[in-house]
């Protein structure tokens, strides 16, 4: 494997193919935890470790797995390796852990983790599994973070918890948006994301 | 592709995984264990603080600090009294589960469904050794699930020093404004009781009235949220929460 399709296979899914806008894989936690910027950050990683080392174990021992019990094998490699993310963020995180816990389990359900378990660490080397799964997880953070960076602005004024614009209950100018404070809101915003990717890349939309 | 469908390497196989895995996990759970605790209660300790006010005192040094000044006593709710036991470990919610410490309570506002027998109330004192500030850590339904929280009171457990909650699942934006700072702002110096001593400290929609010692701004938006605040203060000033120990300890029968 050179140098040049290692970077395409880690570039790949981050706009070209994202698991988010393209896929449209992996939408439910991306409507749960992007209310702030530091939570898509933490999740963003999490994600990006999760994936990776699965799609790396996954492949690895991909020419031994039983054909017919490979879905519930892949289950047990990841659930495991989420377990062990969400108690490294109990360890060293407290105060993430305690909003993100809930989410971070759920990264067990995540279809972008299962699915390129599935699609390509089944079939590919070790290796470029794990640089698949790196480039997957960036790809989901991608979006995670545009869609916090505009919930948590427009919803709390707030980047980072550091304020940004005043807001009115705060003695500022800025009324902040309720509707973005909601998971819901996140459906508009990632549509206009696939919206905005679509506009630029005409071949990703689908022929009807 | 047939060697690897018999069913003896198929359950061999799934076995070997799953020894792995359960390695895996149960190695980084051990291993983390003193770290995770470490961090709780280095949360615990930094809430007790800021509702003592001393979090600035405090620095980076939170541990050393709240040995210093903060001692965690625990009461037996229905008679008021300091009790012997572990009081740093005990966990209100822990004991709520279990029927042989707990209680329902006949009046419950609070949400609570079951109340522990006992209670933990920590004594923040000053340098000098004078009762600084009682902190009463209380519970109750918010809109949501229940909130958990610290009430700071002055040594006459009648003035509020201040609110801290340290646990909640309110609306972001709407009832998780318990933690804007601006909100707690309004609760140092308002009193819980009035002259007869009964509870009055009210959350009062659509803003207190000026000069108001009992009443408290709602938050807009959140009339549920505030509203759970109120009844969770009434619940643990009353009779089935603190209410003998303020008793007693207003008598200063207890030391």
């Amino acid at each position: 494997m050179s140098d040049a399709s290692m970077k395409k296979v880690v570039a790949n899914p981050i706009v070209d193919n994202n698991p988010i806008a393209l896929q449209v894989l992996g939408i439910c936690s991306a409507l749960a935890v992007t209310s702030s910027m530091a939570n898509a950050l933490v999740m963003t990683i999490a994600v990006v470790i999760v994936t990776a080392f699965s799609n790396l174990f996954i492949s690895i021992i991909r020419n031994h797995i039983p054909g017919s019990v490979r879905i519930i094998v892949q289950m047990a490699i990841i659930a495991s390796l989420v377990i062990v993310v969400d108690q490294v963020l109990k360890a060293f995180s407290y105060q993430l852990s305690k909003e993100l816990s809930v989410f971070v389990g759920l990264i067990i359900t995540n279809c972008i983790v299962m699915g390129r378990a599935e699609a390509f660490a089944m079939k590919e080397k070790p290796v470029v599994s794990f640089f698949d799964g790196i480039g997957n997880g960036l790809g989901y953070g991608l979006i995670l973070m545009l869609v916090a960076f505009f919930r948590e602005l427009l919803g709390f004024g707030t980047l980072f918890g550091i304020e940004i614009l005043p807001l009115v209950q705060n003695g500022g100018w800025y009324q902040a948006n309720g509707l973005l404070v909601l998971p819901f809101s996140s459906f508009f915003i990632i549509g206009l994301i696939i919206w905005a990717i679509r506009q630029i890349k005409p071949d990703q939309v689908e022929k009807g | 592709m047939a060697s690897k469908e018999t069913f003896g390497k198929t359950v061999g196989f799934v076995v070997a995984v799953c020894l792995v895995c359960a390695a895996l996990v149960s190695v980084s759970a051990v291993q983390l264990k003193p770290l995770q605790i470490a961090n709780k209660k280095l949360d615990k300790q930094t809430k007790i603080l800021e509702t003592a006010g001393l979090l600035e005192t405090a620095g980076k040094d939170i541990d050393g600090t709240y040995k210093q000044f903060v001692e965690a006593k625990l009461i037996d709710l229905s008679t008021g009294q300091f009790i012997e036991g572990d009081a740093e470990g005990f966990d209100e919610r822990r004991d709520a589960r279990d029927p042989s410490k707990s209680v329902v309570p006949a009046d419950d506002i609070a949400g609570l469904s079951r109340r522990a027998n006992n209670a933990v109330v920590y004594i923040v004192r000053d340098g000098a050794g004078a009762v600084d500030t009682i902190i009463l850590p209380i519970v109750g339904a918010g809109l949501w699930d229940l909130m958990f929280g610290y009430v700071g009171l002055e040594s006459d457990l009648n003035t509020v020093k201040s609110l801290v909650y340290s646990d909640h699942k309110e609306t972001p934006g709407l009832g998780a404004e318990i933690l804007n700072p601006k909100w707690k702002a309004l609760w140092p110096g308002k009193k819980l009781f009035d002259d007869q001593n009964n509870i009055a400290v009210t959350i009062v929609k659509g803003g207190a009235k000026e000069g108001d010692v009992h009443g408290v701004d709602g938050l807009s938006g959140a009339t549920l949220t505030s509203q759970g605040v109120e009844r969770t203060l009434h619940f643990w000033l009353g009779n089935e929460g603190y209410g003998p120990f303020i008793t007693n300890y207003r008598a200063g029968g207890l030391n």
